[in-house]
């Protein structure tokens, strides 16, 4: 015997007004949680993924489109633009590095790009297995590719034109996987990475004019690619390259400005559904109030009677105190419990729409906070009903019943 | 030293007597007052303080109990002077000493039979000891209701039951408030006995507050209100 159980008993004899505090509480911690969990998870990806790019270089259009197809590979791209009107930024003064990007083809809806090593390298990809692509119609995947479409080193595949669609199969220029990506956490687990001219080459024969390979820099210049990451080597690159680029048909933009700029619309959002669930934890504790305050209303006598057999006013306040304790706890559990299901679910949905991963789902900074918030307003909550219990009439209340 | 000293000073009546009262009165805020007589208690006697409704019979026992605090007059329970208790030392002694029956048997509802019996011992910081609660409800013949919740006994049982956890502690006193009122004169005599029994095989002494005429002849010595 000991006053958890006792406490236990009582919350548990109650089963009606329990579960109803406690599917809304866990409801509210678990929204909150959820929404801190994407906020960050979103954000880390984000921030990954941006690593050090200063500047993207691509076709004119929607900034923030331009950013979201070439660094996240969330988006179609803009257009296409002259390499030789490109290479004039990749060399100009102010840059330090360059990464060409060019797109064109899927398969199994992961999307290839031609590329230069330096790109796998910017974020920190290893090869797991194999080797670096070194020549035409030679790939190295992603760990999620990998994984997901069982593609082994020396398997041909053939990519489908587009991003999305599979159905138009460029059948006749097979891509021989001779490397396999270590898991980096970033957009290149989601990738199939190639030469920029095997982009070409799958795309030559509907022109019907095939060339002989050589490297980027001794390409012909009416080429095209799809973008490229600048990193710049002085800060007025961001004020000069613009007016640079002004009479071609190409923009820059910077990952981190549109990035905020989508953060903010999203915040609204975010926002508003966080008012929700603080208004649910609201409703959940003062149903946990009344609750307890009712079930001191019929429990009068029984508080009574524990008093008159000797049981002392603090231990009545503890039972009471913890009972509300015991109540808020679980429905934390509960709550944290539920963030992490949906996480999952969603994390899942995402995926496959976004090629994303964000199923890592520790326990964050802001949800520690919460938990003390929750269990300190729990207490209160309970504190009320504690103090009538203490300050019960025995003599009165025994001889009314 | 000082403790003999007193000892010796008291005489020798009180010293036998469980429970003295002497011109105990007490009055409600805004409500009636009470003046009863003068009565005492041997260890392991017998007293029967009987009254019509409105003559402050559960008044009297909450007194007895120290439930309520009397207006004027003294109340000693094994020497002890109820009056000079602080809330929280009334509270364990009479967890300790008194064993109380109430007019309706009330438990804490969520627990079963068992946990309920061990509630006074637990509620006094004592050694939790099941075995004595098997005990005393083999000894009331209940022992198969161990495990049930109060809620699924008959009214009957749940009296019992009340009447085996007032026995838990081992009180100096047991205090009865009408535990025969509602019964027929069949069921009224074997309660009384019941509570005779167990009151000799615990030691304590009995005080039972009724109007219940029947139990006059039951319990010699009693005082009219």
């Amino acid at each position: 015997m000991n006053l958890f159980k006792i406490a236990f008993k009582n919350i548990q004899f109650r089963p009606l007004n329990t579960s109803l505090s406690l599917i809304l509480l866990s409801f509210g911690v678990g929204i909150i949680s959820l929404l801190l969990l994407l906020e960050v998870q979103l954000r880390e990806e984000f921030d990954r993924n941006i690593k050090d790019i200063d500047l993207v270089l691509g076709a004119k259009g929607s900034p923030l489109q331009l950013i979201l197809a070439n660094v996240y590979h969330i988006d179609a791209p803009t257009g296409n633009i002259k390499l030789k009107e490109a290479k004039r930024v990749m060399r100009h003064p102010y840059i330090k590095e360059a990464i060409p990007l060019a797109y064109g083809d899927n398969y199994d809806r992961f999307r290839i790009v031609g590329t230069e090593h330096n790109y796998p390298a910017h974020y920190g990809a290893e090869v797991k297995e194999g080797k670096l692509w070194s020549g035409k119609f030679e790939a190295t995947i992603g760990a999620d590719v990998a994984q997901k479409t069982g593609l082994k080193i020396g398997d041909e595949f053939y990519s489908a034109h587009g991003l999305s669609d599979s159905a138009d199969i460029h059948d006749d220029k097979a891509f021989t996987v001779v490397g396999i990506f270590e898991t980096s956490n970033s957009v290149i687990d989601q990738l199939i990475l190639t030469e920029i001219a095997s982009i070409w080459g799958v795309h030559e024969d509907h022109d019907g004019n095939h060339k002989e390979e050589k490297s980027l820099e001794e390409m012909e210049d009416e080429r095209e690619i799809t973008a490229v990451l600048l990193k710049k080597k002085n800060p007025l690159a961001i004020i000069t390259l613009p007016s640079f680029i002004k009479e071609t048909n190409m923009q820059i933009a910077l990952p981190s400005v549109e990035i905020n700029r989508l953060n903010e619309n999203f915040g609204i959002g975010m926002s508003t559904l966080r008012w929700v669930a603080i208004l649910i934890m609201i409703i959940s504790f003062i149903s946990v109030f009344i609750s307890l305050y009712n079930s001191l209303k019929q429990r009068k006598y029984e508080l009574a009677l524990m008093r008159s057999m000797g049981g002392g006013k603090g231990r009545l306040f503890s039972m009471l105190l913890l009972e509300g304790l015991i109540m808020v706890i679980l429905g934390i559990a509960l709550g944290l419990i539920l963030s992490r299901v949906a996480l999952l679910l969603l994390s899942g949905a995402l995926e496959s729409q976004f090629h994303y991963d964000i199923s890592n789902a520790g326990l964050l900074i802001n949800e520690l906070k919460l938990i003390l918030i929750t269990i300190f307003v729990g207490i209160l909550a309970s504190l009320l009903p504690a103090i009538q219990a203490v300050r019960i009439d025995i003599s009165k209340t025994l001889s009314d019943a | 030293m000082s403790t003999s000293v007193t000892y010796s000073n008291l005489n020798f009546w009180v010293l036998l007597s469980m429970l003295v009262a002497k011109d105990l009165k007490f009055t409600y805020s805004n409500g009636p007052s009470f003046a009863f007589p003068d009565f005492t208690c041997e260890k392991e006697g017998q007293l029967l303080l009987l009254g019509e409704s409105g003559k402050g019979k559960t008044t009297l026992l909450h007194l007895l109990a120290g439930m309520l605090k009397a207006s004027s007059g003294s109340l000693e329970l094994m020497g002890t002077d109820l009056r000079s208790l602080s809330a929280g030392d009334l509270d364990r002694f009479r967890g300790e000493h008194i064993g109380i029956i109430f007019q309706t048997a009330h438990f804490v509802e969520s627990l079963n039979v068992e946990d309920n019996l061990i509630m006074p011992q637990y509620l006094c910081s004592k050694k939790i000891d099941r075995q004595k609660a098997r005990t005393i409800l083999i000894r009331l013949n209940l022992e198969h209701k161990l495990k049930e919740l109060p809620k699924n006994l008959s009214v009957g049982e749940q009296q019992r039951v009340a009447i085996a956890r007032a026995l838990m502690n081992d009180p100096q006193v047991i205090l009865a408030d009408e535990p025969t009122s509602a019964l027929d004169d069949k069921n009224a005599m074997e309660v009384i006995q019941l509570l005779e029994e167990q009151a000799k095989a615990t030691g304590a002494a009995l005080v039972i507050v009724t109007h219940d005429q029947r139990l006059k002849d039951h319990v010699q010595k009693h005082i009219q209100l």
